[in-house]
């Protein structure tokens, strides 16, 4: 009796077909009942993706040379990557010198703005990078056709989510939109953010924001979320707040991803 | 306000008070800094861990850390300590208690007795001049057992938490990673779901089928929806079969106002569902989740460092004799637990406090892809807390959860656990792996059948 090698050293699962139920690593068999070398060097590799999202720099002058509008290039206060990580806080606020040359800019620009872009590396510049040109352009598109008047983009390294607010109330701005990165999962190293704040000035807390996450190929599509933030957008400059009290009921087609499949351990 | 001070090496450090001294002589961890409460150097660290070591124990009964008029969770700690049972040590300071505790009068019997004797502030005082073989020498000697539908807490066990979250909440993907746990032989501490939705509804739902499950194959444990509390009740007012009740607590009466709780509103939970009657051994029935940091994320530490505040957090959860108590050690981030080190160490203080203040102390031994910290360093803290007689541990697919994204432990961790220390499930649970024909564990080493039980082939088939 001889086996074939590849079954000798490892035991496939019978429930395999179950994988198509849901994202999870499941059905993923064993060596004795530890992790197959397979299954092992997979996850190395999610891990090792999310990783370098983490820690890949922002590209933020390249970024600025592709937008099609003025930008402005600027740090928060935490100096680098890991400060950042430890110090959110550093990372809600402007270092000191672009602290001051948003406020020149506003003395030499004193009517303000309806709109201020932000955006931001947060956990993955990779998510930026992939994601944040081709939602600006919508986002423009949309301040455009509203008639709203649009602040220079502001791109921000080791930025967190209020750091916007500083931004805007230093600019003068009625709206603020940033776009950053999120903490990446395993299966998910470039998942680009969006929050929107009416009235933007330091001290908020998310309360005031309001938030579509996940916006990435394999998630939220850049039309679905530009169609969101346009709803809460027009909302906000009607009724003049953004946050809890605004919710998102944007009219958008029901995604549906269930599996269509009943409860196999019940039916 | 007394104040604190130790010369040595010529300097002498001056602490203004007990909870900076306890600040002080915290080991280094990101949060305390991010605080500004964290010693400023090695040195300082040490001093104030020496003039910790010399504080009598009684001393933490006079000076409260945080003000007994503005926080239940002191009132809760100062008017339930039990003064009998703290008389055996009462005349011990700090680095006495570790010298107790490791001694051979320190056994399951008299850290069993003394518990209700223990502040948590006295557990936290004496983890911080302990080194990580001291917390899990003297946990190992900690037995704590809980009851609902098995037996958590016994020698030699370990449980663990099979947790099938699905980023949509859909049945059969929930099913799916149910399925897979149990052929894992995961699952005797709980089936415990994170809802990515909190309607009600779905909250509902996801509770009917979990009880469904339970029913048709007749496992022997428990089942939970990670909700509200307030969401949990009104489940059961809806005539919902609910087991556990969850809730995340901490050790501030300010940080359980931002989770939307209060101790009146805890006692309200545990009676709700104690009224049901569900559980068959026993009822514990509480299951409380926790992890250092969550005070300072709420801005509501008060000056008091993060492990401290844990610690406190501990008294909260004992008051509603628990079925399980999670610490998750590792979720937060690096802000507050920045590598590897950092977050091997927390898990163990935790399970040592926890231990040692009588709760059946589980650790969800977990990172984020932001932390300093990788699969090496969970494989470290998985083996110091098996060694330390961890009560249960989370086990969930691959060690990715695609709903929380963060990576915890998985199915097969928990099986190297029991291959490599010999621990079992359950003694109820182990009963139903053996007789479904899912694992048996001749002499301590796992072996998993050859072949799906009927009833998994029935619904395998159903499936497909």
């Amino acid at each position: 009796m001889h086996q074939p090698h590849t079954l000798a050293c490892t035991r496939e699962d019978a429930w395999q077909p179950l994988r198509r139920l849901t994202p999870a690593r499941i059905a993923l068999g064993r060596a004795g009942t530890s992790l197959p070398t397979r299954a092992q060097l997979d996850f190395q590799l999610a891990h090792a993706q999310a990783r370098d999202a983490v820690h890949l720099p922002f590209a933020a002058a390249e970024l600025a040379e592709r937008l099609p509008g003025p930008s402005l290039l600027l740090h928060s206060a935490a100096v680098d990557r890991d400060t950042y990580l430890q110090r959110p806080d550093l990372g809600r606020c402007l270092s000191q010198q672009c602290a001051e040359r948003l406020d020149q800019h506003r003395a030499n620009n004193p009517e303000g703005y309806d709109l201020a872009l932000v955006v931001a590396d947060g956990l993955s510049a990779l998510a930026v990078e992939r994601h944040a040109l081709p939602m600006l352009q919508r986002i423009e598109q949309l301040a455009d056709a509203e008639g709203w008047r649009l602040a220079p983009t502001c791109l921000v390294t080791q930025g967190r989510v209020a750091v916007a607010d500083e931004v805007a109330e230093r600019l003068g701005a009625r709206m603020v939109v940033i776009l950053l990165g999120e903490r990446p999962g395993l299966s998910s190293p470039d998942s680009l953010g969006l929050y929107f704040t009416y009235a933007p000035r330091v001290g908020l807390t998310d309360a005031s924001r309001n938030c579509i996450s996940n916006i990435r190929l394999e998630g939220l599509s850049y039309a679905m979320a530009s169609h969101r933030l346009l709803y809460l957008m027009r909302e906000a400059w009607r009724r003049q707040l953004s946050g809890v009290q605004l919710k998102d009921e944007a009219q958008v087609p029901h995604l549906s991803g269930t599996s269509r499949v009943a409860n196999f351990l019940l039916d | 306000m007394p104040s604190y001070s130790h010369s040595v090496g010529g300097q002498t450090y001056r602490f203004d008070s007990l909870r900076q001294l306890l600040a002080k002589a915290s080991p280094a961890r990101s949060g305390d800094y991010l605080a500004g409460l964290a010693a400023r150097s090695a040195s300082e660290r040490v001093a104030a861990q020496m003039c910790l070591a010399e504080v009598p124990l009684k001393r933490f009964l006079d000076e409260a850390l945080i003000p007994y008029e503005q926080d239940e969770v002191t009132r809760l700690i100062i008017d339930s300590h039990d003064t009998a049972a703290f008389a055996p040590i009462s005349h011990l300071c700090v680095g006495d208690l570790r010298d107790w505790l490791l001694g051979e009068q320190a056994d399951e019997a008299s850290l069993g007795a003394l518990a209700p004797g223990l502040t948590p502030e006295m557990v936290a005082a004496v983890a911080k001049i302990m080194r990580l073989q001291d917390l899990i020498l003297v946990a190992q000697k900690v037995r704590v057992v809980s009851r609902f539908r098995n037996t958590q807490g016994l020698a030699g066990r370990m449980g663990t938490r099979l947790q099938p979250n699905h980023p949509t909440d859909d049945a059969a993907g929930i099913a799916a990673s149910l399925f897979d746990g149990l052929l894992y032989g995961n699952g005797d501490a709980m089936l415990g779901i994170n809802p990515a939705t909190d309607s009600l509804a779905s909250i509902c739902e996801l509770l009917r089928m979990l009880d469904g499950i339970i029913q048709r194959y007749e496992i022997p444990t428990q089942a939970c929806v990670l909700t509200h509390i307030t969401s949990a009740i009104e489940a059961i007012n809806r005539g919902v079969p609910l087991d556990l009740m969850f809730q995340s607590i901490a050790g501030t009466q300010a940080a359980n106002a931002s989770f939307g709780i209060n101790l009146q509103l805890l006692q309200e939970g545990y009676e709700a569902g104690l009224s049901l009657g569900r559980g068959s051994l026993g009822h514990n029935l509480m299951y409380f989740e926790t992890g250092q940091g969550s005070a300072l994320s709420a801005n509501a530490h008060h000056g008091v460092d993060q492990q401290t505040c844990e610690a406190r957090a501990y008294a909260v959860a004992r008051q509603f004799k628990p079925f399980l108590v999670n610490t998750v050690v590792g979720f937060i981030g690096p802000e507050y637990l920045y590598n590897g080190k950092q977050i091997i160490r927390a898990g163990l203080e935790d399970h040592f406090c926890g231990k040692l203040l009588g709760l059946p102390m589980g650790c969800d031994i977990c990172y984020t892809n932001h932390a300093e910290a990788d699969q090496d360093d969970m494989d470290n803290l998985l083996t110091l807390l098996g060694v330390a007689g961890c009560t249960f541990i989370m086990g969930i697919p691959g060690s990715d959860d695609v709903m929380l994204n963060y990576q915890t432990t998985s199915f097969h961790d928990a099986l190297y656990a029991r291959q490599t220390l010999g621990l079992r499930p359950a003694p109820e649970f182990e009963a139903w792996l053996q007789r479904m024909g899912i694992m048996t564990q001749p002499q301590g080493r796992p072996h998993l059948g050859d072949s799906l039980p009927p009833a998994f082939r029935q619904a395998l088939a159903q499936a497909n």
